[in-house]
């Protein structure tokens, strides 16, 4: 049954959703939330939704009370109806500020909504699905292991009672072979991720706590928003200084070392990994690169383009590149791409300069819709 | 449409309403319906109204109850409004011990509203008029868009608290006043003379400095006529609706909504009474008449419930009990009047019992005269305040947290009432509407000890601004210093002014 009241309260969803919306950026700065998945649910502060009044300042005010107590004992507030009386309750409600919960899903939603994101069209027209089997239904033949003792039971039950051989006093049920049920199977198409993110992070002695922080949770977002786009994702994890490496998402993200960077040592992996284990026409792929752009030598960068435009790129969705400032960086490498991969639609380049530049980089990022 | 009651239950209201009667109560026609716990929670949403004009603050109530619900943090039991006939909700899930203590407790609600004097100027009939106004209300929204009369109304509701809640009572001056008399101008200012014969005694017979005097006081009448509104107007909403630019629309919705939130005066100004007077009564009732032996422990459990206190929490509920048993308890003993005011034997005090029985008489008499601040006024004695162990607590800065500040009779009183006093709500009126001569709104906060929370007064004023569309302005004084805040559609200002 529909309430009247249900329009007024989706109107209020509507106006903390809109709060939700105005401060995503701040949401989206701090690192609190990325340990959530898919379609847990988080909590977000919003500025209080209230109706403002002249009003007596709570602490200035005071009050009367009632109870044990000496002058100078501490008063606990605690705020709880003692009855709902006369419905006149609604004027002492929350005072400053409001948690609301909201799945991931739904944040990124408003995420893909603020920053205007497009829908990304999935490249491969064969979705990869897998066959499984789910016991789920039931059956008047089968193999006595999967008999259904309990579907059984209440059909010998029903057929006794109905031909009035049951007797309550002596209640013995009795199957017959057309009594028996059996648990049966479907089969059913479960997805199979289809598409692919590599993240690759620069973990050279230049790359601070700050900078990984910035990284961590870019690419925490970007993440969510893929896997709003495509039933499984497939993630891999390359970190490089002067050597590349695969490693895990744990490792990927406390790591740190020190030493050169030889950027092309991670595209090669990169590529190979791609090469070997996802053909390009099935999978939907996005690598990303996070670094402070201060790269080896001149050779490399020219190696690194090299191999960005002959095994990577004609087989991605879309390459990304983030530059986190640091203090000790260059930043050269940005603009070496730049110049280079003119004309290369498949790039998306990136600075972030700072927490508050992330939101301006998933824009960067993710405004294409590949 | 309205369920019918279950026979059961119907059965239980007439044998509730026969007990009430024989008690003297009189009361209103009841009738009540059966809700589940959704439709409970939205009717409580309305304010007890099964129809509302739309408005998200009603969907954020419904929301707060519903979690509260679903968490068992609490749940309404009941709910009644002021209407002839009086309607009341029943919770379908409550027992059947719940039902017939919210009968009773109702039946005492009910008795409230016929009787006390605050409730003699409501309409009786609000029921139908709030459906009138949400209908409306709807129309403008078809008409002019959602989004444009929402957002008007929220600008309303922002100032809904500034009415005068003694206007049912009192004529005070017009805020239009009709066609007067053209002040005259400054140049016009005669001051008349008395003759002199000879020329040389006119300076004794009208002496300068008198004359001057007699400029002044005539400037100052002038100036006075000029001033508006006439006298400080009480009723801000009202001096808004009136005299803010405002479509025919705008003014009709600022009607309707002044029309609402004075019927919810009275009960602001009689909660501790009304509520009071409820308790009292359903636990008279279920005590004496109603209750089967085999529900004592489920009636004590709720009753307990429903009068429990928690430490800095007052419950009007539990006050309001305590205060009508008292004074029951004094005039019944003839604990009153000057022989026992003036009696300073603690032994004698103690001992005082003059077989008057007058204590049922009296605290009829209480319901139907008094308002909360005059009930706390005149019943709320040092014995009563010792016995109930009162406190009056406030903030500690150093400590940063409530304390319990004394439990000295006078202050307890004094806090007491002051959080009732205006319906706990700040004395704000309008003192200039052509401040500056530039068409500007001057608002002045008649301060009382408590100082306005200012992080709400700045919305406030926006929202006010939005109304006005002149720059408005409001007198104030936080931490003993007085300020003028203003809002001029960009920004605010803050001035300090000196005494």
């Amino acid at each position: 049954m529909s309430l009247r009241i249900h329009n007024d309260h989706n109107r209020f969803k509507d106006i903390v959703r809109g709060r939700i919306k105005q401060n995503l950026k701040e949401y989206i700065k701090k690192g609190e939330f990325i340990t959530k998945q898919g379609n847990e649910k988080i909590a977000v502060p919003i500025p209080s939704v209230d109706l403002p009044q002249f009003r007596y300042g709570s602490k200035s005010q005071g009050g009367v009370g009632q109870g044990p107590g000496k002058a100078g004992d501490s008063v606990s507030q605690n705020p709880g109806d003692g009855e709902g009386g006369q419905g006149q309750a609604s004027s002492d409600s929350a005072e400053h500020g409001l948690d609301v919960e909201v799945t991931l899903q739904e944040l990124a939603d408003m995420l893909g909504e603020e920053l205007l994101l497009p829908r990304i069209e999935p490249r491969g027209s064969q979705r990869l699905k897998v066959k499984r089997i789910r016991y789920s239904g039931v059956h008047s033949v089968g193999p006595e292991a999967l008999r259904h003792f309990k579907h059984t039971f209440k059909n010998a039950l029903r057929r006794q009672i109905a031909t009035g051989t049951y007797d309550p006093s002596d209640p013995i049920i009795v199957p017959i072979r057309s009594d028996l049920r059996y648990r049966s199977f479907k089969v059913i198409d479960k997805p199979q991720s289809n598409a692919l993110i590599v993240y690759m992070m620069d973990v050279s002695g230049s790359m601070g706590e700050e900078q990984k922080e910035i990284v961590r949770i870019e690419s925490f977002w970007i993440d969510t928003w893929l896997r709003r786009h495509y039933d499984g994702i497939d993630s891999r994890y390359i970190i490089h200084d002067a050597m590349a490496k695969e490693v895990d998402r744990d490792i990927f993200f406390h790591t740190r070392e020190s030493g050169g960077t030889m950027i092309s040592s991670a595209y090669r992996l990169c590529a190979d990994i791609i090469d070997k284990e996802y053909p390009a026409d099935e999978w939907n792929i996005y690598p990303f690169h996070f670094s402070d752009g201060d790269n080896w030598s001149v050779d490399d960068t020219r190696l690194c383009v090299g191999i960005l435009r002959d095994r990577i790129l004609p087989k991605v969705n879309q390459f990304s590149y983030g530059q986190v400032e640091s203090p000790y960086g260059s930043g050269q490498f940005i603009k070496d791409l730049r110049e280079q991969l003119q004309g290369q639609s498949k790039v998306a380049l990136s600075e972030i300069k700072d927490k508050d530049g992330i939101y301006k980089s998933i824009k960067d990022f993710l405004s294409e819709g590949r | 449409m309205p369920k019918q009651l279950p026979g059961e239950l119907l059965k239980l209201q007439l044998r509730v309403e026969e007990a009430a009667r024989s008690y003297g109560l009189s009361f209103f026609q009841t009738c009540y319906e059966v809700l589940d716990y959704d439709e409970i929670n939205m009717v409580a949403s309305y304010m007890g109204f099964p129809v509302r004009y739309p408005h998200w603050k009603w969907g954020m109530e419904y929301e707060r109850l519903s979690k509260n619900y679903e968490y068992g943090m609490g749940k309404i039991y009941e709910l009644v409004i002021n209407n002839d006939p009086c309607y009341a909700y029943l919770l379908e899930s409550n027992s059947y011990v719940d039902q017939k203590l919210v009968m009773c407790h109702v039946t005492g609600h009910n008795d409230f509203f016929k009787n006390n004097f605050a409730f003699a100027h409501t309409n009786r009939k609000m029921m139908d008029e709030m459906a009138n106004h949400a209908t409306r209300i709807r129309r403008y929204m078809d008409w002019y868009g959602v989004d444009k009369v929402e957002s008007f109304i929220d600008r309303v509701l922002s100032i809904d608290n500034l009415i005068d809640c003694h206007a049912a009572f009192i004529k005070r001056g017009k805020i239009v006043d009709e066609e007067e008399e053209e002040p005259k101008g400054e140049g016009q200012v005669q001051v008349s003379r008395l003759p002199a014969d000879k020329e040389y005694m006119d300076r004794y017979v009208n002496p300068d400095d008198f004359i001057e005097l007699q400029k002044q006081k005539l400037k100052a009448k002038a100036e006075k006529a000029r001033k508006f509104p006439k006298e400080p107007a009480r009723d801000v909403m009202k001096f808004l609706m009136m005299h803010a630019p405002l479509v025919r629309w705008q003014r009709d919705v600022m009607d309707m909504l002044w029309k609402e939130a004075h019927y919810f005066v009275p009960q602001a100004m009689t909660k501790i009474m009304n509520e009071g007077w409820a308790s009292y009564w359903h636990a008279k009732l279920m005590t004496e008449k109603v209750m089967e032996s085999s529900e004592v422990i489920d009636f004590a459990d709720r009753h307990s419930g429903v009068v429990s206190m928690q430490p800095g929490q007052l419950n009007p509920y539990k006050l309001g009990i305590e205060l009508y048993r008292d004074i029951e308890d004094r005039w019944n003993k003839g604990r009153f009047g000057s022989d026992w005011d003036n009696c300073t034997s603690m032994a004698e005090r103690r001992n005082w019992d003059k077989q008057l029985g007058r204590g049922r008489e009296k605290i009829f008499q209480v319901r139907k005269l008094y308002s909360d601040v005059m009930f706390i006024d005149e019943f709320f004695t040092l014995e009563f305040c010792k016995q109930q162990g009162f406190f009056a607590y406030g903030y500690d800065k150093k400590r940063q947290e409530f304390i319990i500040e004394s439990k000295d009779f006078r202050e307890v009183k004094n806090k007491l009432l002051q959080s009732l006093t205006n319906l706990g709500q700040p004395n704000i009126r309008v003192t200039d509407g052509n401040f500056e001569n530039r068409a500007e709104l001057l608002l002045e906060h008649k301060h009382e000890g408590v100082d306005l929370d200012m992080q709400y007064s700045k919305e406030t004023l926006k929202n006010i601004y939005a109304i006005w569309t002149r720059p408005v302005h409001i007198l104030s004084s936080l931490e003993d210093r007085c300020f003028c805040l203003s809002f001029d559609g960009e920004s605010f200002k803050e001035k300090l002014i000196s005494k």
